[in-house]
């Protein structure tokens, strides 16, 4: 088991580095030159010359390359263009807001995935599983952002239940989850933010258990005399593996922030920071917030590979 | 004495909206305790449905099963789910074909028998667990205290079919039922396991139903043989005497396609043709069309019993006459 830890976290840094060199090249992938942001449009060609030399532009890419690497591996991630603010303090900001509604968002979803998804899977071609089926489909199909916006015309604008947008009085540096007057600004987006991954889980989750009792071993259960609990619990465990791969990916799309729900609810997060950066074309803050997201993405699929093994043995050995 | 099982003009049809399927069509036998059946027969004959049939495993909504089924005088078709779960496990158990898709492959081979204990005779997991090493050491698996946390996967393909025996029985089962046991198995280990499932028959007293379409496995093992052509019994008897002396042409292709010494120039006498489509509900004798001693009569009804002499069945026509050797 450690040896497959081992061996897993080695796969890891390569496809790091990878990320990082895509990162990079963002600067000159993006259309247009990122000094123009900068420079005058009639500045010189002196002035630029100067300018580019005291952003290091004049030398070799790969040299480019290893000095942002080494800035990045400290923590560096130079300044935003929009705010003069470092770089880090943003993204991190951005991201611990997300994560506020990560927080909410996963537990809520993956649980009702899964459980719709085992539901369906045991009953499949029942009322049960269509009805559930269908609700996954159009939890899947609905544009989420469309959905907020309903949201929000019904229960912000109609009843004045709860807050349509922001994260309350307190702002993004006071937020208390614990507080009511701020929890409230949750709902609505959490909400949102829940239905696709709802969907997208119970889906998978029907497609595994049908899956796994069609396997021979499930006619061994009931051959034994097992319960239908004890046997649910059997097909569950088998279907896991497959259910948590997607769990991560969703984890991950939550984490990046849906730039749309973010805006939609002005929710200050990393979706939201990508699209003001990509607006501004803040190019700093474009790299460093998907340099981080990346590595969260890669990360989150380690702990799922590692966890996966952990339930199904057999993944190990290949 | 009573017979342990009971199987009185049992059918199943596998209904769906396209077709229905006669897979089973009026089979009667009977098992007493510790007694060895063997139910002999191709691939589609029917065997593994009806073994599957007594423990009421075939799925619910798409089988339909009538006659009737006793085990220990228990009807089985008649069961509610808990009795059911009494029966699976507790008085009958299966061992499957295929070992490495009949364990649950991410659990260990010593949860999957400890379970199966607990579910039936209770007990803390400490002695579930004693009494599971106690069966892996009964099934002669090597260093059995180790393999208790093996997983499926880890052991080869003889040690999980007495791993799968193990756990058929774990519960002291009175009635055994083996559906080709060895057939996944290399050559060697199917004697191994063979021998060990013959032992342990004996030692533990319980009935046995073995399917097989493997006259060898058959001959080894069964006191009596049933022989089975598309859901039908055509022939039985003591092994003996069914293997010296078949009744049926089709037992006798089947003799006669077997590999037992012939010399190498020899062609094997296969049966020609291929089994009926259980589709279509047969009118007369369903082996007629592959029989080299099909007479019109044949096609006219479907044969009734005959018991030549004590003991043996045959539904063939023509078995009260002197019958030719089979060309």
């Amino acid at each position: 088991m450690i040896n497959y830890i081992i061996r897993r976290i080695l796969y890891a840094i390569p496809i790091a580095f990878g990320v990082s060199v895509v990162c990079f090249s963002l600067v000159y992938l993006a259309p247009g030159d990122p000094l123009q942001t900068i420079l005058p449009s009639d500045a010189s060609a002196e002035t630029i010359a100067l300018v580019k030399a005291a952003y290091g532009f004049d030398k070799p890419l790969p040299i480019q390359f290893l000095k942002w690497l080494g800035h990045v591996l400290t923590g560096d991630f130079g300044e935003s263009i929009a705010t003069r603010r470092p770089v880090i303090l943003e993204v991190s900001g951005a991201l611990y807001n997300t994560a506020t509604l990560t927080t909410f968002a996963i537990p809520i979803s993956f649980t009702m995935g899964y459980v719709m998804g085992a539901i369906a899977g045991c009953f499949p071609g029942r009322v049960l599983d269509r009805v559930i089926t269908g609700t996954a489909v159009f939890g899947v199909s609905l544009p989420n952002y469309w959905f907020g916006i309903v949201l929000v015309i019904i229960f912000a604008v109609q009843l004045m239940a709860l807050p349509a947008t922001g994260m309350g009085g307190s702002g993004s540096a006071d937020f208390n989850v614990f507080r009511w007057a701020d929890a409230r600004f949750l709902i609505l987006p959490v909400i949102t933010l829940s239905m696709v991954p709802i969907g997208v889980i119970a889906r998978t989750t029907r497609a595994a258990v049908a899956e796994v009792l069609n396997q021979d071993f499930t006619i061994t259960l009931r051959a034994k005399g097992l319960s239908e609990f004890a046997i649910v619990r059997h097909v569950l465990k088998n279907a896991l593996p497959q259910v948590l791969a997607v769990m991560g990916l969703q984890f991950g799309y939550l984490m990046g922030g849906s730039i749309l729900v973010e805006t939609v609810f002005t929710w200050p997060g990393s979706g939201f920071l990508l699209s003001k950066a990509i607006i501004n074309r803040d190019i700093p803050v474009l790299q460093g917030t998907i340099l981080l997201l990346s590595l969260i993405f890669v990360t989150i699929n380690l702990v799922v590979d590692l966890l996966q093994s952990v339930i199904d043995p057999r993944i190990r050995r290949n | 004495m009573v017979p342990l099982v009971e199987v009185n003009d049992l059918t199943v049809r596998f209904v769906t909206r396209e077709m229905t399927v006669h897979a089973v069509n009026g089979v009667t036998f009977s098992v007493s305790p510790g007694e060895v059946l063997c139910i002999l027969g191709e691939s589609g004959s029917g065997k593994s449905v009806t073994l599957r049939a007594l423990m009421r495993l075939l799925p619910p909504r798409r089988a339909q099963i009538t006659g009737s089924i006793r085990v220990d005088g228990e009807d089985v078709l008649a069961l509610d789910a808990k009795g059911l779960r009494h029966l699976r496990g507790g008085l009958v158990s299966m061992i499957f074909q295929e070992p490495m898709t009949a364990l649950d492959p991410v659990y260990t081979i010593g949860h999957q028998i400890v379970e199966t204990i607990r579910e039936h005779k209770g007990g803390t997991h400490a002695a579930a667990r004693a009494r599971a090493l106690e069966l892996l050491e009964l099934v002669k698996i090597p260093s059995p205290e180790r393999r208790l946390d093996n997983y499926p996967h880890e052991l080869s393909g003889g040690l999980r079919q007495r791993a799968m025996i193990a756990m058929a029985l774990s519960c002291g089962p009175r009635l055994l039922l083996a559906d080709e046991p060895t057939t996944a198995l290399d050559a060697t280990v199917q004697i191994q396991v063979l021998i060990l499932l013959r032992r342990l028959q004996k030692e533990l007293g319980m009935g046995t139903i073995f399917v097989t379409h493997d006259l060898g496995v058959a001959s080894e093992i069964a006191d009596r043989i049933a022989v089975m052509y598309a859901g039908r019994i055509v022939e039985e008897g003591p092994v003996a005497d069914v293997l010296a002396a078949p009744l049926h042409p089709y037992t006798r292709g089947l003799l006669a396609s077997t590999v037992h010494g012939q010399s190498r120039d020899h062609d094997i006498d296969a049966i020609p043709g291929s089994p009926p489509d259980l589709r279509i509900v047969p009118t007369g004798c369903a082996f007629a069309p592959r029989c080299g001693m099909a007479i019109p009569q044949c096609r006219a009804g479907i044969p009734e019993e005959r018991h030549p002499s004590p003991g043996r069945m045959a539904r063939c026509i023509r078995v009260d006459a002197p019958v030719p050797a089979y060309a």
